[in-house]
């Protein structure tokens, strides 16, 4: 699948809940289940700044593709995370530095996080651009 | 049941018809920002709309009305705190301001080079930061004086500090905006006087909650926001005595706090105006006069009742959540609740709580060496305020317990 075909799935799956209750129930599950980064990765280094809770975020390059993990004290921000993965996980840089993100705005997450909530996605977002750039 | 006079209350507020997501909005957050009464929006577009001048300057008549307006506010806040005379009131943008404006006069006055500021360990940033500029500038010493596991203040600690160190200038919260405990300020304020320190205390919370009358409490200086006591927003109060605000030197220059000015001299305006360089925010200041006038009118048995309902409601079930702990617990104790849940992340919390229509505040709520001192990122925190009602503490349990469920 392309990320634009991981990302259209993702907006059918949320489309499936008509509250916004729901979906944080679905976020909070993911959260649950992503998958835990090794402790050794969870250093200073991999810590992203500008969110409420404390994110990390892992990249290893695995054949020329970007593997990513991570972590967060908050389970709401680790499930956010845990879809940037699905989307981004297993690509090249290119793919990645090419592709649009599209699916937070479709499923309304951006209008529905506040505005420190937000700034802690997009500077997620950034990292893995980063991550992307530095291993093109 | 809402008694008449709460219902009253919540009538006078436009704020309790917003609704979010869909649901009709609790707020919860009073503590960092009160909701204003229709009085002060009134006041504040007519006021601009029609008395909208420059104040202090032009003889014109709307200068002549802006400047009365402006005024009132001042004699508003004079009453209301009980201080003797209009000089001793300086409008600042707010506590923060008044803060800052001290701590930038008061060295070579009141705080010489190897003397020592004292605050306390449960302070909000804007009572520690200007401190530890102002010390570390001057090469004098910031100390703290403990609070205990409960948020109380260490007291028996206060007279070996003073004794050991040479403090010279005391800066405390009269309640802490995280633990709501009303703080022995008249003790501190009888010690530092004994030992020949002045003393500041950082109002913020204290006038929202407690009767203030810096005669009888003897205070030096008090500081607080017009935002969290009805007022404006931008625009807040410095107290002083006349005898010290007389001899601090003027901090911020510029129109209004000047007498005669030549290119080599100036002679300052007399108080209030040495410390209001520019033009203030005239129609903020003014709507003090509203503003207090609604606070005195919630000063009543049956607001009194209504929170001590919600009070008791909110720690019988708080403290019935499995790992939920809250900090600042005391006889003496406005109505605000920072807690932690074990295992669960405070922003969750707040994020679950605002989809279900409940503002609180999350996170480390400015005063980070305190929620350092109990080993914690941040807490959840609910305050609340004259226009809450015990059937919205009810919703909010309801809310907090179902995200629990969510997120365990």
């Amino acid at each position: 699948m392309t990320i634009k075909e991981v990302q259209d799935l993702i907006v059918e799956e949320f489309s499936a809940f008509d509250e916004w209750m729901d979906k944080y129930e679905y976020i909070i599950e993911l959260g649950k289940s992503l998958e835990m980064i090794d402790n050794s990765r969870k250093v200073e280094n991999n810590l992203i700044k500008g969110c409420q809770s404390r994110v990390w975020l892992d990249c290893q390059i695995n054949d020329g593709k970007l593997c990513f993990t991570a972590d967060s004290d908050a389970i709401i921000t680790k499930g956010i995370i845990s879809l940037l993965i699905r989307v981004y996980n297993g690509r090249t840089p290119q793919e990645i530095l090419s592709s649009d993100l599209d699916f937070i705005e479709k499923i309304g997450l951006k209008d529905n996080l506040s505005p420190t909530r937000a700034n802690g996605l997009v500077s997620m977002i950034e990292q893995i651009k980063i991550y992307a750039k530095e291993n093109l | 049941m809402l008694t008449n006079t709460i219902e009253n209350i919540r009538n006078q507020f436009p704020f309790l018809t917003n609704k979010v997501s869909g649901k009709e909005l609790i707020y919860f957050d009073s503590a960092a920002t009160s909701q204003r009464p229709q009085s002060v929006i009134s006041a504040i577009n007519e006021w601009n709309s029609f008395a909208n001048a420059n104040v202090h300057r032009a003889v014109h008549h709307l200068s002549a009305c802006a400047t009365d307006n402006y005024e009132s506010g001042r004699e508003a806040i004079r009453k209301f705190v009980n201080a003797s005379k209009r000089e001793e009131i300086i409008f600042t943008s707010g506590t923060t301001a008044s803060i800052n404006l001290l701590a930038n006069t008061i060295g070579g006055v009141l705080l010489k080079e190897g003397e020592a500021v004292l605050i306390t360990e449960a302070e909000h940033h804007s009572n520690i930061v200007p401190w530890q500029i102002l010390t570390q500038r001057i090469g004098a010493k910031l100390i703290y004086l403990p609070v205990d596991e409960s948020g109380q203040w260490d007291m028996e600690q206060l007279d070996t500090l003073f004794e050991s160190e040479n403090i010279k200038f005391v800066s405390a919260a009269h309640i802490s905006n995280v633990l709501g405990l009303v703080n022995p300020i008249e003790r501190l304020i009888q010690t530092a006087h004994k030992y020949g320190a002045k003393v500041h205390i950082d109002g913020a919370q204290g006038i929202v909650h407690q009767e203030v009358d810096v005669k009888k409490i003897d205070c030096d200086f008090y500081s607080f926001s017009g935002h969290k006591i009805y007022a404006a927003t931008g625009i807040g109060v410095l107290y002083g005595k006349e005898s010290l605000l007389d001899i601090l030197p003027p901090w911020m220059a510029g129109g209004d706090m000047v007498d005669t000015v030549t290119f080599y001299k100036t002679t300052y305006a007399k108080l209030p105006l040495k410390f209001e360089a520019g033009t203030p925010n005239f129609i903020g200041g003014a709507t003090f006069t509203p503003a207090l006038e609604f606070a005195r009118s919630v000063r009543c048995h049956q607001v009194e009742q209504n929170e001590r309902m919600m009070k008791d409601f909110l720690i019988k079930e708080l403290t019935s959540i499995e790992g939920l702990e809250i900090y600042g617990m005391g006889e003496n104790k406005s109505p605000v609740y920072s807690f932690s849940i074990d295992g669960i992340h405070h922003s969750d919390i707040a994020m679950l709580l605002d989809q279900m229509g409940i503002a609180v505040r999350s996170g480390l709520m400015c005063a980070e060496p305190l929620i350092n001192k109990f080993g914690k990122t941040g807490l959840v925190r609910v305050s609340l305020a004259p226009y809450n009602t015990l059937q919205e503490c009810e919703i909010f349990i309801d809310a907090l317990n179902r995200a629990i469920r969510m997120l365990r």
